[in-house]
């Protein structure tokens, strides 16, 4: 069985403009989402509470909206999650719960523990909500529960943050050794393409935000510059062996002859990621929603972003030759045994 | 040339061997278990105890399944819940009576069920975190500003009060943030006030800031290294504290730890009840001070059952019976440090205690009016009351005093901080709580397993139909891949968590990726005539370089989410570091020992089994149209 049958080179280089332009676009779009919906954070970054209930029987959202609503917490959703039977209640963080309907029972839970004293009881909230649903309905169990305060909620903010910035850094130091800086800078530019289409498919359709979204979107980066790297290394070999041939037609060569690679490996990544969407459960859903769709932009992103735009900046046999030259002990051609 | 040395074949079999040694112990189901451990420093959990339980599990007619002593304490397996259950109420009875103030935490738990000798040589299932095992993980944050002060307030009362007995004459002390200013009219009182703070206050930084000929002032700050032993201290007090209370949850393998400077994280696998754990945990525990009942006659009276009206009896943790009168003399929130240290005149061990002013004046009146009598210490932690002990007034004491007797250098330390965990130096608040039931992480463990399982089957028969032969080498290399990772994620005792299965599926799909460079590769060079044997060397060589740059990529990003990734991301980094790193060594060097087995020996190969390989007829190279 072999999939790609290329009799010649395909002309990516000369369409290089039109790909360009589609990037562009898509792009735009996601930055546009971006900024007017803004992602939908999930109580890891947003600090709050989420509730996971069990009920006997199908969950009646009218009744138990009731009784949230009876609480007067401010915003909160309530939601359906994995069967009819259990479900999510997100609760917004709120610092103060004065004239909310578990005020009273705040208050108990913590004169029951210190003796009198007074402080903050948010951590109780979650407590005292379980308490009035099972008030309404004794067969509601608690299964999850997760208070994230807003000190917890902003530091993780901070190092996801910290963590993509480190990350393109890393990558662009490493590539900028082996390679080249124009390699560099335009697989970097090419995978924060990725990443924000990404995130621009999470503004769009407000999925939550989470943390092992935020994991997945870095697994992501750092995956799909392999693909940089594999083009990168034939078109330094092309440079290598083809004399005569123009940069375009050493480009073009490098990636019809690494295109059935790039398609198999991110197949088989995909077969992965696809039982883990069928199979996870909810908690991986989002997780496996953004590997899917961050490998699918990394092909198109590695082969028809990163590979016009190394061409725009201008590469040239001789500096891939000299780099070489200066470093010859990164060729890295014999370390196999 | 394609042939091994016999070196690189027996690293590969000692890989496998000790690969399949470290994975087994995770194929065991758990059982249920009962451990027995202890708290408390004068109770050993050993062979006698031991012993004692399996008499009790026998005389009760209970049938166990095997027993293990470790440092952790004693495991009885038993075969139902059923047993367990019973097995626990048998030993709580047996171990500690009725006592309020137990010796033994008896905990159920889960224990794998792999054979000894496994367990013996460090070969363990993965630890699985607690959204998979079910149990309650909070995060607490000790309130440092609110630590650091309380110390400059004490330093204020402390000066003040100095110099009031040293007749420094002072026009006023205050507070100003960080600060203590002390302003005076006199330049000679000023500099006497300095000598007498650096003397006394060795944790003030004193600096002179004269404003106006008339304002002489002295700015106090605390010392940068004092505000980090200050922080320290409050932190590892919170931390002995939790200990404590989480031992009386009975919970088997609970973790207290320091998360960052100021933050400490309880995590408790299979509670269930989070009120009652935050109400243990959250709570305040109180020192006081109270007159000991010296009457000999009222003593032996209340040893035979009759305790005079107001008072009460404690026993000591020598187990020495003694009388307390109630009412508190003074109470916890009025010391203000107790430090271990050793007496200057005869090198005994001593507690060195600190009281605020007005506890200095209540102590002093207190002692000068019960001379020669004792006093005892006891910790209130709820509605339990712990006698801590009860020293002799040998003299009239002030604010700073010190407790000897009998003591041990280490008993010392753990009064002294027994007596700033009654004080709280700092208060503690939960910023973080996430609490998984225990039918929701065995779904978890199902969830995460078959996404492994069925992910892995849909690529092993597509790499296998498209590569043949060498796609079943890379399957294989996959999955000694799994098994490697699995090995050594057991090996360090790493925390699986749902993430970090996801990553254990996502690792192997890109993990193929080396096997897909190499087989393309060997393809290539077919299609351009090189012979077999050519072809597989130069396919390995040649991909080897982008295997490697491309590994380098995913692992900055991996690493970059082990520095900043926290719970179950963390879980997550850690699983795809390691699969990159096995996947290395599993896709390169084995799968070429397995092709060289198959191939090397053979010195006429003629074609080698990889699918289909299309030869176009003009070559790759052709140039495209210019």
């Amino acid at each position: 069985m072999e999939f790609f049958r290329f009799k010649r080179d395909i002309p990516f280089m000369r369409h290089a403009l039109v790909f360009n332009v589609i990037s562009a676009i898509t792009f735009l779009a996601a930055v546009f989402f971006l900024t007017t919906r803004g992602l939908n954070f999930g109580v890891d970054f947003k600090g709050g509470t989420v509730l996971e209930v069990q009920f006997a029987q199908a969950v009646d959202f009218d009744k138990l909206r009731g009784t949230l609503d009876k609480l007067n917490l401010g915003e909160y959703s309530a939601q359906a999650f994995g069967g009819p039977n259990t479900a999510l209640i997100r609760l917004a963080q709120r610092t103060d719960y004065t004239g909310t309907g578990i005020d009273a029972c705040l208050k108990a839970r913590q004169a029951a523990r210190t003796g009198g004293a007074s402080g903050s009881a948010i951590a109780d909230v979650s407590g005292c909500v379980m308490d009035a649903i099972k008030a309404a309905d004794p067969s509601a169990t608690q299964t999850r529960v997760e208070f994230v305060g807003p000190q917890v909620g902003r530091e993780l903010y901070d190092n996801g943050a910290l963590a993509l910035f480190l990350v393109i850094c890393g990558i662009i130091i490493y590539l900028w050794i082996r390679f080249e800086w124009r390699f560099a800078l335009a697989a970097v530019i090419a995978n924060m393409h990725d990443v924000v289409i990404i995130l621009g498919f999470f503004a769009f359709f407000q999925w939550e935000f989470s943390l092992p979204v935020l994991a997945a979107v870095l697994a992501v980066l750092g995956y799909s510059v392999n693909e940089s790297v594999v083009i990168a290394d034939r078109v330094r070999e092309n440079f290598r062996k083809m004399r005569k041939a123009t940069v375009p037609q050493v480009i073009d060569n490098a990636i019809t002859s690494t295109i059935s690679r790039t398609i198999i490996t991110h197949g088989c990544t995909q077969i992965m990621v696809t039982s883990i969407l069928v199979f996870g459960g909810e908690t991986l859903h989002y997780f496996a929603l953004a590997l899917t769709i961050g490998i699918l932009f990394s092909i198109y992103s590695s082969v028809l972003v990163m590979a016009p735009l190394v061409m725009w900046m201008g590469v040239s046999r001789e500096d891939l030759i000299r780099s070489d030259r200066k470093r010859p002990g990164m060729t890295a051609e014999k370390i196999l045994p | 040339m394609n042939r091994y040395p016999l070196w690189k074949y027996v690293l590969i079999a000692v890989a496998l061997v000790i690969g399949v040694l470290y994975t087994v112990p995770n194929l065991f189901p758990e059982v249920p278990a009962v451990q027995i451990s202890t708290s408390k420093g004068g109770v050993k959990v050993d062979d006698n105890t031991m012993a004692t339980a399996e008499a009790a599990l026998k005389a009760a007619g209970i049938e166990f399944r095997g027993e293990v002593l470790d440092a952790n304490g004693i495991k009885f397996r038993f075969a139902d819940t059923g047993g367990q259950e019973k097995a626990k109420a048998v030993l709580q009875q047996k171990l500690n009576g009725d006592s309020t103030d137990p010796d033994y935490i008896v905990a159920l738990n889960l224990q794998s069920s792999s054979p000894q000798w496994l367990a013996s040589i460090g070969a363990l299932p993965m630890y699985l975190g607690l959204d998979l095992r079910g149990g309650v993980h909070f995060l607490l944050q000790v309130d440092m500003k609110g630590a650091i002060e309380k110390s400059v307030n004490g330093a204020l009362v402390d000066i003040r009060t100095m110099m009031r007995n040293e007749k420094v004459r002072y026009a006023g002390v205050s507070r100003e943030g960080p600060n203590l200013v002390l302003s005076f009219k006199d330049a000679a009182e000023r500099d006497k006030a300095r000598v007498l703070i650096d003397r006394n206050n060795p944790d003030l930084a004193v600096r002179v800031v004269d404003t106006a000929p008339d304002d002489l002032r002295l700015y106090a700050t605390l010392k940068p290294e004092a505000q980090k032993r200050i922080q320290d201290s409050a932190v590892q007090q919170n931390i002995q504290i939790l200990r404590n209370r989480v031992n009386e949850l009975g919970v088997s393998e609970p973790i207290v730890q320091q998360q960052g400077a100021d933050r400490i994280v309880v995590q408790l696998p299979g509670v269930q009840d989070t009120a009652r754990a935050k109400d243990i945990l959250g709570r305040t525990a109180t020192l006081e001070i109270r007159m000991v009942n010296d009457d000999p006659g009222a003593l032996q009276a209340s040893l035979n059952g009759s305790v005079p009206i107001g008072s009460d009896l404690y026993k000591d943790r020598n187990g020495t019976p003694t009388l307390i009168r109630r009412g508190a003399v003074l109470t916890g929130d009025r010391i203000q440090d107790a430090q271990p240290g050793f007496d200057s005149r005869n090198n005994q061990p001593i507690v060195s205690v600190t009281l605020d002013a007005s506890g200095g004046r209540i102590i002093r009146d207190v002692s000068r009016e019960n001379l020669k009598k004792r006093m005892g210490i006891l910790l209130v932690d709820r509605n339990k009351t712990e006698l801590l002990t009860a020293p002799t007034i040998q003299e009239e004491l002030g604010s700073r005093f010190q407790i000897s007797g009998s003591m041990t250098a280490r008993e010392t330390k753990d009064l002294a901080l027994l007596m700033r965990a009654g004080s709280l130096a700092a208060p503690m608040e939960i910023v973080e709580e996430r609490t998984v039931g225990p039918s929701l992480g065995a779904e978890n463990i199902a969830k995460g397993f078959n996404s492994v399982k069925y992910g892995f089957i849909v690529l092993a028969l597509f790499i296998c139909a498209y590569y043949l032969l060498m796609g079943l080498i890379s399957t294989l290399s996959l999955a000694f891949n799994l098994l490697l990772l699995v090995a050594v994620l057991s090996m360090i005792q790493a925390t699986l968590t749902l993430p970090g299965i996801a990553a254990i599926a996502l690792t192997l799909g890109m993990a193929i990726d080396a096997n897909v460079l190499i087989n393309e590769r060997i393809r290539e060079e077919l299609r351009n005539g090189a012979t077999p044997h050519a072809a597989i060397t130069a396919g390995y060589e040649r991909a080897w370089g982008t295997i490697l740059d491309s590994n380098v990529t995913t692992l900055i990003a991996g690493v970059a989410l082990l520095i900043f990734g926290s719970g179950p991301v963390r879980g997550f980094a850690v699983v795809h570091c390691l699969g990159i790193l096995t996947s290395m060594f599993s896709a390169v060097f084995f799968s070429r020992g397995i092709v060289n087995l198959i191939y090397g020996r053979r010195r006429k190969l003629t074609s080698i089994s990889i699918g289909q390989v299309w030869r176009p007829g003009v070559t790759t190279t052709a140039p495209a149209k210019p």
